[in-house]
């Protein structure tokens, strides 16, 4: 039958899967390809922050006010008034203490670990609507609002990028690492324990 | 009515449990035409006549000239098959599509290959719209000479083709302790698989040349969220695919044209669409991507990181939820089975609940990380029954149940990696229903 065919096509294309893993192993094909680039070349796409230690901030500074009259002009629509949830999205305010219950509310001040990851997301991915738009300054600023509005920068503050990176977030140690396979299922046959208990 | 109903359970008397009883030539023909229920009433023969047909008149279309051939076009479905379509979930459902989902239409899924245009979606900025001609990967940071390389550049390589599913680590998000969703669409559509084909990144970083102390990469995209991961080397170097072909042809728009990263077993969110930059570091970054999403909440209010393999899993598409029986007999189970870690060994289906399993077939090919399809002959007896498969890789691991995983987990709120065994209720009327609780 036709499914007979397609089934040796298929088992012939997983020889030939093993076949080029063998030559994937023996080294790469020694095509001189790619065209050197500088950092200079690459600035404006080389957005990326280690948001641990704060390397890749940017040199520049911006205070909670004027996050805040940002904000009003280019974030209210989708976030609402004070973060607190908009037409878009929900909101981005508080949370902390309520991973201890089982209602958790994520924003950046309750899960971020580092505070500059709200630099990192808004300058590669805010505004929804125009990403990639704002200046550094303004990405400071919107960060001063938005960590201001979850107690973690004083009113009248500002950021940049020590005192950024020195910020010291609630989630810092909320994290542990993969450690599954966690579950021990058994393969049992009969007699088994119904699936709901 | 009633005298076919009886000459059915008469005819399965015989069966006993399973497909087991089957004449083993009529079983391999069986298997091999991959036919449903018809096939099977048939193949078992005697006592199973159904009532007799109407008189078969010569259909229109033998009386006329079919479609031409159009000078070019790309081939579509039959109109007839409109009704399946990849569908954003009406459970969980987003106050905008840009950062949104659709899910694959499994129980429609009739081989192990998910059609191109059924692919599942998951975007942070909708859509982007890219030209191949105009697009480059540069590849930078810790290496001894940074480099861009054009498409025309990737592929002139040799090119690797590889089998594997790709889930989203979201899947199943909906539905751990009490049914939500109605079809397996929606439990479980966050799937699919392809054959994919590009170039291994270990080839680029040889090009580029790792500097010493580099551990981890960032793959970075050219959509609107220029979405963002961090991976770790020794999976990058190990078997990270770059690909530009999906299924024979160029990724769709909504894959990643033109290129994107493939990162075989791990959840669908690392595997970065529309790749236009990978920097090496000696350490992850934390984006929000790896901190606030696709993290698991732990007890103690913790969270669980960097938990990118997607482990062993199985469900079973037909029967499956919103669906019909129509009437007690023989039925064919089917579903599929996938691992992160490996090949599927073995799936067991149980009837009751989860009290008794049974040992499903598995079909060829059986591929590393790759969807399997399991066959399961049934007869049902028109009872309440609550059906569910169980897969087990070659690791060893068995899939558990929602019950085992909260052993360690916190099944709070916006939980991901749920690879639980899933069952279905079968109603007395026939009517299937999601039963996970
Ligand atoms: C068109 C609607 C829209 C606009 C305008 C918009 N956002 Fe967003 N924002 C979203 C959506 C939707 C998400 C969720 C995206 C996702 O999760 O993929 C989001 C997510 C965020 C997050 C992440 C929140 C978290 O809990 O991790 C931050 C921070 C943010 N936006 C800041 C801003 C700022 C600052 C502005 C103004 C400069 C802005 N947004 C403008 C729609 C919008």
């Amino acid at each position: 039958m036709r499914s007979l065919d397609i089934i040796s096509a298929v088992a012939a294309a997983a020889v030939f899967c093993a076949a080029s893993s063998l030559a994937q192993a023996a080294g790469a094909p020694d095509l001189k390809l790619g065209t050197p680039v500088s950092a200079a070349d690459i600035a404006a796409i080389d957005i990326d922050i280690s948001t641990s230690d704060g390397v890749g901030l940017p040199p520049g500074k911006g205070t909670v006010a004027d996050g805040a009259k940002i904000y009003a002009e280019k974030c209210v629509e989708c976030h609402g008034e004070k973060a607190a949830g908009g037409s878009m999205y929900g909101s981005m305010v508080g949370g902390v203490g309520s991973f201890l219950t089982d209602k958790r509310k994520l924003t950046p001040g309750s899960m971020y670990p580092y505070a500059p990851i709200l630099f990192d997301y808004i300058r590669r991915a805010m505004p929804m609507t125009a990403p990639q738009s704002l200046t550094n300054e303004e990405v400071y600023a919107l960060s001063a609002y938005i960590l201001n509005l979850n107690g973690l920068v004083p009113d009248g503050g500002s950021l940049d990028a020590k005192t950024m990176a020195a910020i010291e977030m609630p989630n810092r140690n909320g994290f542990i690492v993969d450690d599954r396979p966690d579950a021990k299922a058994v393969r049992c046959m009969k007699d088994c324990p119904p699936i709901k208990d | 009515m009633d005298g076919k109903k009886a000459s059915r359970s008469k005819g399965v008397k015989t069966l006993g449990s399973g497909e087991s009883a089957l004449p083993s030539q009529s079983r391999r023909k069986f298997l091999a035409s991959g036919a449903a229920v018809a096939g099977a009433t048939v193949a078992t023969g005697a006592g199973l006549v159904a009532a007799r047909a109407e008189k078969i008149a010569v259909p229109p279309s033998n009386q006329e000239m079919g479609r031409p051939i159009d000078p070019k076009a790309y081939g579509m479905p039959s109109k007839y098959e409109a009704h399946v379509t990849r569908n954003r979930t009406d459970v969980f459902v987003n106050k905008q599509n840009w950062s949104d989902w659709s899910m694959t239409p499994l129980h429609q899924q009739v081989g192990i290959i998910t059609p191109n245009g059924l692919f599942y979606e998951r975007h942070h900025a909708g859509v982007p719209d890219i030209d191949p001609a105009t697009h480059n990967l540069v590849i930078h940071g810790m290496v001894k000479q940074p480099l861009k390389f054009s498409m025309s550049d990737l592929m002139r390589y040799p090119s690797v083709s590889k089998f594997h599913f790709m889930e989203c680590s979201g899947n199943g998000l909906t539905d751990w302790k009490a049914p939500k969703s109605k079809t397996v669409q929606q439990t479980h559509g966050l799937l699919g698989c392809a054959q994919w084909t590009g170039i291994p990144l270990s080839w680029l970083l040889d090009r580029v040349g790792l500097a010493d102390g580099a551990k981890w990469l960032l793959f970075e995209g050219a959509d609107g969220a220029a979405h963002a991961r961090s991976i770790p080397i020794e999976k990058a170097l190990a078997d990270t695919l770059l690909v530009y072909g999906q299924n024979g042809e160029m990724l769709r728009p909504e894959n990643g044209y033109p290129l994107r990263a493939f990162i075989p077993g791990w959840e669908g969110n690392v595997s970065v669409k529309w790749l236009r930059r990978i920097k090496v570091s000696d350490k992850p970054w934390h984006l929000r991507s790896e901190t606030a999403r696709y993290t698991d909440p732990m007890p103690e209010g913790k969270w669980r990181q960097f938990s990118m393999v997607m482990e062993c899993k199985s469900v079973i598409t037909n029967p499956s939820g919103g669906m019909q029986l129509h009437g007690p007999g023989l039925y064919e189970i089917q579903g599929f089975a996938w691992s992160g870690n490996g090949t599927i060994k073995a799936v067991d289906v149980t009837l009751d609940g989860g009290r008794t399993w049974q040992e499903a077939k598995l079909e060829d090919p059986v591929l590393d990380r790759c969807l399997t399809r399991f066959r399961f002959l049934w007869n049902w007896d028109g009872g309440p029954a609550k059906i569910a498969s169980r897969a087990v890789d070659s690791t060893g691991y068995v899939q558990p149940t929602v019950a085992d995983l909260e052993k360690t987990r916190a099944i709070t709120g916006f939980v991901q990696h749920h690879n639980a065994i899933f069952p279905w209720s079968i109603a007395p009327s026939g009517e299937v229903a999601n039963a996970i609780a």
